[in-house]
């Protein structure tokens, strides 16, 4: 699915990512933990395309295709999904206009047929009653004066509609009382397929006591310095990240 | 890793067509001979043709206004045409007495000029270069008292009603331009809505420049009687030449006690080429009187088209409790300037004002809002909102915002929000992230910034607005 060599990245000169390997298969949940400053979000956007982060070196491969040659908008339609850590509001444009455009721009892309306003306001209403949102929150501009809670959930809910290969998520449990993070940690289980992939970014044990990883992989100054099972979590959440 | 979308920045002008018509074209030049030809072509009483001569005395004492923040070379008004008109039948009874051509222009434009093929509840009054060339659903407008026609038309029909209102709310004298168009005007419209009518239909104006060196001087006039309602919509385009062309229209509302007048504009003149070459040069005097109690004026625009724009719709708010509102959308890209705004005179009691401004600078565009709020001494408990937003795309455009604001009257209720912001590189990377093109993560982004003046726009045309909006901005982020 994923295979990240050797990446090393830089913003402003500064060098962030010093030699990043990662390999990510078909139905693999990941975590990636580590202290801040690491490195977890810089991953997530060069993954995403973001255009501030310049690659020096190494290679990504994404089903096959130089991920690092495609604009933001390709990755995407080829199946790459950011959960943001900050999602950022975009006043006047309505969620679920957003959502509709974006799942229509990935449809095209495949040469598929655009769904009908009718097809799409069903398919939202499914997601929506397993995420517990509300019919509101989609009228609202894009996470326009949302809570903290609501722009996370939020972003599990495009993710539900856009149903990508390999989802990222960001820190998608900071700032999460519990009962939201069990609602997002069931929206993302409830895609766990054989095919489908999960990078999960995170500070916290926490969330991984729901979502349960296949890998755990330790992140300190830009590069993986440890991987294990799910165990590992419990060790980092017992010991901190201070032997690293 | 930008994209490129410089071939969609050359994609050319929609509606830059030229019409291959024969016309008559009056000689370059202003003179009392050219409005003394202007008036008998259009067969004036004696009365029209003396306001003109005033008009064109006035002005000729008059000095082009240079206080507008905008750039351009002098205007020669002697290298000008003041007069072109089709040759074919002048006054068409029916569809098949319009010459083709002309048809055909406005098909293309998507103005079909057949009952039947029109968007339903749509009247139209097309007004190519100095001549209405036809009016839709007249007759079923008239089953309701509703006067729809051009305003040569109602000189001859209704002398009147346009003697009693025409220069009631712009002066002939008013300013340069406005005494320029009052000396000169060609066509328009005319709209007279009954007491207690409310106009079955939304009426609206297309208006096409066609004509080489011709200058474009339109006269719309709308009366709304007591407790009447109408809803009112301009269109703009022109063929895209190398030479720059003179627009000068003047626009008079007046709202009597309790009526409504609500009046749109989607100006999509040529705005020119990338380098800055031709393009509408369009001075525009806008101004509506809400001279009866309770009467209330809203001016909607969305301006994306030429070269220079000078335009500020006002409301004059007269009547106790009337209510004037001015919604609008500028975009200027390439190198295309604007300076827009309104003015609020409230002089009535319990009068109250709304101003919703959102200007988009792109390319090497430059925007300018200027508005005047002026509360009067007599205006008990006036009440004033505004709210200007500026948006800039790229680093090589500009905004600028100039509110005046004089209040007389200790009772007044102001307020005043204003923004500037650039569309951020984080919005757009999060759209782009869910799969939509830079370009159209741009013209979604947009388009939600200008949400609030969009739903003012009769519902058939803001879809038009939105789509205008997302062709003007191609090309815009690269």
């Amino acid at each position: 699915m994923l295979e990240v060599k050797n990446l090393h990245v830089q913003v402003d000169d500064k060098e962030i990512l010093k030699g990043m390997d990662i390999t990510v298969a078909p139905g693999e949940v990941h975590s990636i933990m580590g202290p801040n400053g690491s490195g977890k979000s810089t991953l997530a956007q060069v993954l995403a395309g973001k255009e501030a982060y310049e690659v020096t070196e190494g290679e990504v491969t994404f089903q096959g295709k130089d991920l690092l040659d495609l604009e933001p908008e390709e990755r995407a339609c080829e199946g790459i999904f950011l959960a943001f850590q900050y999602p950022v509001e975009i006043p006047g444009v309505a969620n679920t206009y957003l959502l509709r455009e974006a799942l229509n721009a990935k449809r095209e892309y495949r040469d598929e047929k655009p769904l009908k306003h009718v097809e799409f306001a069903k398919l939202a209403r499914e997601k929506m009653k397993t995420l517990g949102i509300d019919e509101d929150l989609l009228k609202r501009s894009v996470n326009a004066g949302f809570s903290g809670g609501e722009k996370k959930r939020n972003e599990i809910f495009q993710m539900q509609i856009l149903e990508p290969a390999l989802a990222v998520l960001d820190e998608t449990d900071s700032g999460l009382d519990i009962d939201a993070l069990k609602i997002v940690a069931n929206g993302v289980n409830s895609m766990r397929d054989s095919g489908r992939s999960f990078i999960v970014i995170t500070h916290y044990q926490r969330l991984l006591n729901y979502i349960v990883p296949d890998f755990v992989h330790v992140m300190v100054d830009g590069k993986i310095v440890r991987s294990g099972g799910k165990e590992l979590a419990h060790e980092l959440e017992e010991k901190g990240y201070a032997e690293f | 890793m930008s994209v490129d979308l410089e071939k969609l920045a050359q994609e050319e002008y929609k509606y830059g067509f030229v019409t291959d018509v024969e016309q008559e074209v009056a000689p370059k030049g202003l003179s009392e001979d050219t409005i003394r030809m202007i008036s008998s072509k259009k067969n004036e009483p004696e009365w029209l043709l003396e306001w003109r001569l005033g008009a064109y005395e006035s002005w000729k004492k008059m000095k082009e206004p240079r206080w507008a923040f905008l750039r351009y070379p002098e205007i020669d008004f002697n290298d000008i045409s003041y007069y072109a008109a089709p040759k074919s039948n002048p006054s068409p009874k029916s569809l098949d007495e319009i010459d083709p051509e002309i048809k055909e222009t406005y098909d293309k434009l998507g103005i079909p000029l057949e009952e039947q093929k029109m968007l339903a509840g749509v009247a139209v009054d097309a007004v190519f270069d100095s001549v209405s060339v036809f009016t839709t659903f007249k007759e079923k407008l008239a089953e309701e008292g509703v006067i729809f026609c051009s305003i040569s038309e109602a000189v001859e029909e209704y002398p009147d009603l346009v003697r009693k209102y025409l220069g009631s709310v712009v002066p002939r004298g008013d300013n340069f331009y406005a005494a320029l168009n009052s000396a000169v005007f060609t066509d328009g419209s005319f709209v007279y809505i009954p007491k207690g009518v409310r106009c079955p239909m939304e009426l609206s104006t297309y208006f096409r420049i066609n004509a080489e060196n011709t200058g474009q001087f339109e006269r719309t006039l709308i009366i709304a009687e007591e407790g009447s309602y109408v809803s009112y919509l301009e269109g703009c385009t022109a063929p895209q030449r190398d030479e720059n062309q003179l627009h000068a229209a003047v626009v008079e509302l007046v709202a009597h006690n309790d009526s409504t007048i609500k009046y749109s504009t989607i100006q999509n003149w040529y705005p020119g080429d990338k380098q800055g070459k031709g393009g509408i040069y369009n001075f525009v005097t806008k101004r509506g009187r809400c001279v009866g109690r309770g009467s209330r004026i809203s001016w909607t625009q969305v301006e994306t088209g030429s070269a220079i724009t000078w335009k500020y719709p006002s409301c004059v708010l007269e009547g106790d409790n009337s209510v004037g509102e001015f919604y609008s959308v500028a975009l200027t890209n390439r190198r295309q300037q604007a300076d827009t705004g309104t003015k609020m005179v409230h002089v009535g009691k319990n009068t109250s004002s709304t101003i919703i401004s959102k200007g988009i600078s792109a390319g090497e565009g430059q925007n300018i809002y200027r508005g005047l709020v002026e509360i009067g001494k007599n205006a008990e408990k006036a009440r004033n909102y505004t709210q200007c937003d500026s948006m800039l795309i790229g680093d090589r455009c500009g905004a600028h915002t100039f509110p005046y604001i004089e209040v007389r009257n200790s009772t007044a209720h102001m307020e005043h929000e204003a923004s500037t912001s650039k569309i951020g590189e984080d919005q757009m990377f999060y759209c782009r992230q869910r799969g939509l093109s830079a370009e159209d993560a741009v013209s979604l982004i947009v388009n939600g910034f200008c949400k609030e003046v969009f739903k003012e726009l009769p519902f058939e045309f803001a879809v038009e607005a939105e789509k205008l909006l997302s062709v003007s901005l191609e090309g815009s982020v690269g």
